[in-house]
């Protein structure tokens, strides 16, 4: 077997279930491929090399006795924000400053209890705030994908072009990858990163208004956020509690299903936990879509959005018309005004669930004057500028006199969000198809988007609707621009029909591929 | 609606943030800008509207009032900044 990490889940699954390799072996393949590859992406925090070779080596005895869970042996990058056991979990932040929790998510508890082996923990934007995973206390994430510029090559002729193609007069087309760094997304850009440069067979994220399905869109691999209620969110730092949900990023659509069938559950330690049986997600994959009903809405089409984006949107119309289904047009009228009512209602549960750190319970702690000092100076030590922000924003909206004027207008608009989809839902519409961000991936500290905290904000605009209305939402790789950066499609479905999304995201894939960055690293 | 200065001196002192002159500032700014964007909710006719209070139609769980949990004192307290005997140690609060 050549490189061990180029192997889906699916198919590093069967060969060691047949014991064509070991856990031990994969593993160790993928905590090489991250010391090679990590100093120059930046996508681990921490690396759990010895904890992962005793999960290997345990998920090992178990295979040789032909026993194990659904996922024994695949290695794993676990986002910071989830809670695991004795290993460090700070949600990128300082203020989390050593933080090392005594309990373990429910999530990687059943990922665990499947089979699975962790790497590590995988950066992010700090406390999930961001769009470009700059805003993390251990510095930026790298996107392995690269800006490409396609140069003619006039070749002898006795040779012909390996790479690229070969033209009939001689010449042939070559990319040349550009220098310029770019941002993976976010806020689960280490999530979206290490999948992409094959540094995990998958990994853990979370969106609270796009953060698995931007990120998945910027680096060509697949994100879902499932139905509000799906993943228990016990022992996952919380963001924003009533829009926080936690999926998977993996490299297919099948390696999807397999990780949230696993991640999903009933939990009695979350009251928000829905208690309906979890489906076997991969079982839907390879169904046909012939009759199925398939919305495009009008409001996703939007000013200054580049034409490629229309193209790749139209290109999806037409591979699930030729698959069967049937497209119809439909209106979500409210769509603009979800990004503005997020920006609210997010920011107004962010400043409360954040109130906890204070320099008491865990963290950092700075010493002050007296107790309100040390508050002040702890938070003013441990947050970063984004997520002050956004305390900031939230104490305000929520402070007397303001509350009807901006919380409650907001929660009444997100009735109308959710409405929306309602009615679409009711005539009949099956999916919902829509670009899945309104650009490619960006550079490195784009100067518009450091000046103007709103325009970072617009990435989520196709997103942010599906977190306000509870929806569960799928991006796949659809193609790459015309710089060669992937770009993404988005499905968003009923509530807990996230087969219906697996299923005609697997319908998407089969017409585009796969798409694999160029290694520089 | 916008804020000044002295109303963001205001909101980071509830928020128990210590900001500096030019923190605030800044502030100031990046606040006025987001106020801005979200003011557009305002031209939504919302009469008639329920506020939103949970995305899922569901029951609230309930279970047993039953102890189903505890005697880790140690477990909570082992990531305080500083503690004694399971106790969490804070600046003196009354005088």
């Amino acid at each position: 077997m050549s490189d061990l990490t180029q192997l889906t889940i699916s198919q590093a699954r069967a060969k060691l279930r047949s014991r064509e390799i070991t856990a031990t072996e994969v593993t160790e393949a993928y905590l090489s491929a991250i010391e090679r590859a990590n100093p120059a992406l930046n996508a681990y925090v921490v690396v759990t090399g010895d904890k992962a070779r005793d999960m290997a080596k345990a998920s090992d005895a178990k295979l040789a006795k032909g026993e194990g869970g659904s996922l024994e042996g695949i290695p794993l990058g676990i986002k910071d924000l989830f809670g695991t056991e004795g290993v460090h979990t700070q949600a990128c932040s300082h203020v989390l400053d050593g933080f090392k929790p005594r309990y373990e998510s429910t999530i990687t508890a059943n990922l665990w209890a499947d089979g699975a082996v962790m790497l590590g923990k995988l950066n992010m934007d700090e406390f999930a705030m961001g769009s470009s995973n700059e805003t993390s206390y251990y510095g930026p994430v790298i996107n392995p994908w690269r800006r490409s510029r396609l140069d003619t090559v006039v070749m002898p002729t006795t040779h012909q072009g390996e790479g690229g193609f070969v033209s009939a007069g001689g010449t042939r087309t070559a990319r040349t990858l550009d220098n310029a760094q770019l941002v993976p997304g976010g806020s689960s850009g280490g999530s979206a990163s290490a999948v992409s440069a094959f540094l995990c067979a998958g990994a853990t994220a979370t969106d609270t208004g796009g953060s698995i399905r931007q990120p998945a869109a910027f680096t060509g691999t697949v994100g879902i956020k499932p139905t509000y209620g799906r993943c228990s969110r016990w022992g996952v730092v919380a963001f924003a509690s009533s829009l926080d949900q936690a999926g998977p990023i993996a490299r297919d659509v099948r390696d999807a299903a397999i990780l949230l069938k696993s991640m999903a559950s009933v939990d009695p330690k979350d009251t928000t936990s829905v208690d309906l049986p979890v489906p076997d997600y991969e079982a839907a994959i390879g169904r046909s879509i012939k009759g199925m009903k398939v919305g495009i809405p009008k409001e996703y089409r939007v000013d200054g959005m580049p034409e490629e984006i229309e193209a790749l949107w139209q290109k999806g119309i037409a591979w699930l018309r030729d698959a069967g289904a049937e497209i119809v047009d439909i209106s979500l009228p409210h769509t603009k005004y979800a990004l503005p009512a997020y920006y609210i209602v997010a920011p107004a549960e962010a400043s409360s669930n954040l109130a906890r750190y204070d320099g008491v319970r865990y963290g950092l702690r700075v010493p002050g004057k007296d107790i309100v000092d040390m508050y002040e100076k702890t938070r003013a030590a441990g947050f970063g500028r984004e997520v002050k922000r956004r305390i900031m924003i939230g104490t305000y909206v929520l402070s007397a006199g303001y509350y009807d004027a901006y919380y409650l207008q907001a929660q009444k608009v997100r009735n109308l969000i959710k409405r929306d989809f309602e009615n679409v839902f009711v005539a009949g519409v099956d999916v919902i198809l829509t670009p899945a961000t309104p650009s490619a991936a960006f550079g490195i500290a784009d100067e518009d988007m450091a000046a103007d905290p709103v325009k970072m904000y617009l990435n989520d605009i196709f997103t942010v609707t599906v977190n306000m209305a509870g929806l569960p939402g799928i991006a796949v790789p659809a193609g790459l621009d015309a710089k060669g950066l992937p770009l993404g499609l988005q499905l968003i479905g009923r509530p807990f029909d996230e087969e219906t999304l697996f299923q005609t995201a697997h319908v998407i894939e089969q017409a585009a591929g796969t798409f694999q960055p160029e290694k520089w690293w | 609606m916008s804020v000044d200065i002295k109303t963001v001196k205001r909101v980071a002192h509830l928020a128990r943030i210590a900001v500096s002159e030019e923190d605030a500032e800044r502030m100031t700014g990046e606040l006025n800008a987001i106020l801005g964007f979200v003011e557009q909710l305002n031209e939504v006719d919302v009469s008639g509207v329920e506020p939103m209070t949970s995305v899922t139609p569901m029951a609230m769980k309930k279970r047993q009032d039953v102890v189903t949990d505890g005697s880790k004192a140690a477990d909570i307290v082992a990531n305080a900044p500083a503690t004694e005997e399971n106790f969490f140690l804070v600046p003196k609060v009354v005088e």
